[in-house]
């Protein structure tokens, strides 16, 4: 019997997402998938599955869900508060659905992004090699109340009660970036200015990017309104006609006119992307050697979250009580309940 | 195409290589918009597919410059830009041949009026009429010489000198899909609605991404387009013709 996921009532911007489409930037189509990819490989370890499977990707607030019949999943990137039926869920952690119960995903407590991994992931024929919604690709479009999504076969259907330390990306800080190929046509002042500044995240911003706000004179380069159109990869930061930073997330288009004054570093790219309007940002340069020893691809990070992966309970007759405590008194899992 | 005899090579310090982001090389041709550095671009690129160099993930074009994905795992940025500098010496890459399996559009389009409505301003930066701007563009064929900003979206050139018009510095709200714009030497028939710093002149019918269909993109980079003038009526009765994105447009083979 098919398991599926009912949608009672979506969030905003509630999307199927995987690491995204490789192989179509010369027909204009950027990858796309996950804006937290690390939450899907989070996920991914939490349910002791592999990267191949897609989540769900909730921004502004999850929604309502009931499965149709038993389902393992987990909850990942910007913590959000959730219960089932009447019981709190913890975050970061892998559950048990039954047949019928009601599960409620509300709004992120910190960040922009929330993740529900499921068992087995999200059944349905892939687009162009990826299950990824790309919204501004016009590929596939966000999830609404009365939508069902069909679970694949999962291989470890008891395999549930995992916790993971959450790393810390949901409150901005300094991001990382190296020079790229336009970072020449800024002076050495604006530069050291740009560096210099303090942002904020605006209040405009999709999975195509985030625009920036900052007290100052607006950034330019040298013959703006002339450059040619020009490759744009995940992570670059335009600054637009208003002199203003806008940074470009996995939905970006694939070339454009405005200048990159650097680009965000891969690692730091899920920081970028949890930052909620009104978080603190600021860039540091570092070099090439500095970002590459800094490094880590999805498999690596797959394997050391593995190795980090930690039992919720031994107990499980009190999983409920001690869930509800972790939530409300805020005492987080790891360091309480199941340090070895 | 524009292809000024002056043009006919690729001028120091060109060609560059740097990075892009991590895991990114850019080979650039040209600064400035040529026939010879967009058909370097297109040409290099099909070099380095054809060499199937270890770690490159995949490749594309811009208007001057080839880009080259890669696994930072597989390959380093020196190796691989040695490997890049090798096979730019193979041959003088502004006369190379373009990819093969070319395609000619002839795709119908109205200008000015509700369907171009920057049409007449767009003419007088280029200091021509109206009448004398359809008629220059109407006479150009142009080149697909990169896709993107969107899926499936072509950037076509390179139009003649008087076209070299910048874009707006602030944008249009929204134009709708098919339209026709133009900004420095360049013309864009756009995929999807959306918001512009170049200027709107003509609308067509035609659909250059079909995400409906399993290969959703119209266009390869090189092909050629003609805009053939129509009037409102006609593009109208082409939209109620032709279901199947093509807005009535020819399509022939290139030799």
């Amino acid at each position: 019997m098919s398991r599926a996921l009912r949608i009672h009532r979506a969030g905003p911007s509630l999307t199927v997402q995987d690491f995204g489409r490789i192989g179509f930037l010369e027909f204009g189509l950027s990858c796309g998938g996950a804006a937290d990819p690390l939450a899907l490989t989070e996920g991914a370890a939490l349910l002791g599955q592999g990267l191949e499977h897609a989540a769900l990707e909730m921004a502004g607030f999850g929604g309502e869900f009931e499965a149709t019949g038993e389902m393992r999943i987990a909850l990942t990137g910007a913590p959000m508060v959730a219960r089932l039926d009447d019981a709190p869920l913890l975050w970061n952690a892998s559950h048990r659905l039954q047949a019928g119960q009601r599960l409620s995903i509300g709004a992120p407590q910190a960040g922009m992004y929330g993740y529900l991994s499921i068992g087995g992931g999200i059944d349905f024929a892939p687009f162009l090699g990826s299950r990824s919604t790309h919204l501004a690709g016009g590929i596939g479009q966000t999830l609404k109340g009365g939508d069902s999504l069909t679970a694949g076969h999962d291989a470890a259907p008891d395999n549930f009660g995992n916790y993971l330390s959450p790393s810390d990306r949901f409150s901005g800080g300094n991001i990382r970036i190296l020079p790229s190929a336009q970072t020449d046509l800024f002076s050495a002042e604006e530069l050291a200015r740009f560096t210099a500044t303090t942002f904020t995240r605006g209040a405009r911003g999709n999975r195509q990017g985030v625009a920036l706000e900052f007290d100052g004179c607006p950034f330019a380069a040298a013959e703006q309104l002339f450059l040619l159109s020009e490759i744009m990869v995940v992570g670059d930061i335009q600054m637009t006609g208003e002199g203003a930073p806008f940074i470009l997330l996995p939905e970006c288009q694939t070339t454009g006119g405005y200048p990159r004054i650097g680009t965000v570093v891969p690692d730091d790219l899920p920081r970028m992307a949890q930052a909620a309007p009104g978080t603190v940002l600021k860039f540091d340069f570092v070099t090439r050697e500095v970002a590459l020893k800094a490094h880590v691809n999805h498999a690596q990070s797959y394997r050391a979250l593995m190795g980090k992966i930690a039992p919720l309970i031994r107990d499980p007759h009190d999983i409920r009580d001690l869930l509800s405590y972790q939530l409300i008194s805020g005492v987080t899992a790891g360091s309480e309940n199941h340090d070895t | 195409m524009c292809g000024d005899g002056a043009e006919m090579v690729i001028l120091p310090p060109f060609p560059t290589l740097q990075n892009v982001g991590l895991s990114g090389v850019l080979v650039t041709f040209s600064n400035q918009l040529t026939e010879p550095a967009n058909r370097a671009a297109l040409a290099f690129r099909a070099c380095v597919d054809a060499a199937e160099i270890h770690g490159v993930l995949e490749t594309s074009t811009s208007l001057t410059s080839s880009f080259i994905r890669y696994d930072v795992a597989l390959i380093d940025s020196a190796t691989l830009k040695k490997h890049l500098s090798n096979l730019l010496t193979h041959q003088n890459w502004g006369v190379a041949d373009l990819p093969p399996q070319r395609r000619l559009w002839r795709i119908p389009a109205a200008f000015g009026g509700v369907n171009g409505p920057q049409l007449d301003e767009a003419a007088q930066l280029a200091g021509l009429t109206s009448a004398q701007a359809v008629a220059m563009i109407a006479a150009t064929p142009v080149r697909v010489m990169t896709i993107g900003f969107a899926p499936g979206q072509p950037y076509l050139g390179v139009l003649p000198d008087k076209w070299d018009i910048p874009r707006q510095s602030h944008l249009t709200k929204s134009v709708p899909e098919g339209a026709l714009v133009t900004a420095i030497r360049q013309l864009i028939v756009f995929t999807a609605a959306t918001p512009t710093g170049w200027r709107h002149i003509a609308q067509t019918a035609f659909r250059g991404f079909r995400p409906e269909s399993s290969m959703p993109f119209a266009f390869r980079p090189g092909d050629e387009l003609q805009f053939v003038p129509i009037d409102a009526a006609q593009l109208d009765e082409i939209r109620a013709r032709d279901t199947s994105g093509n807005g009535g447009a020819e399509i022939e083979q290139m030799a």
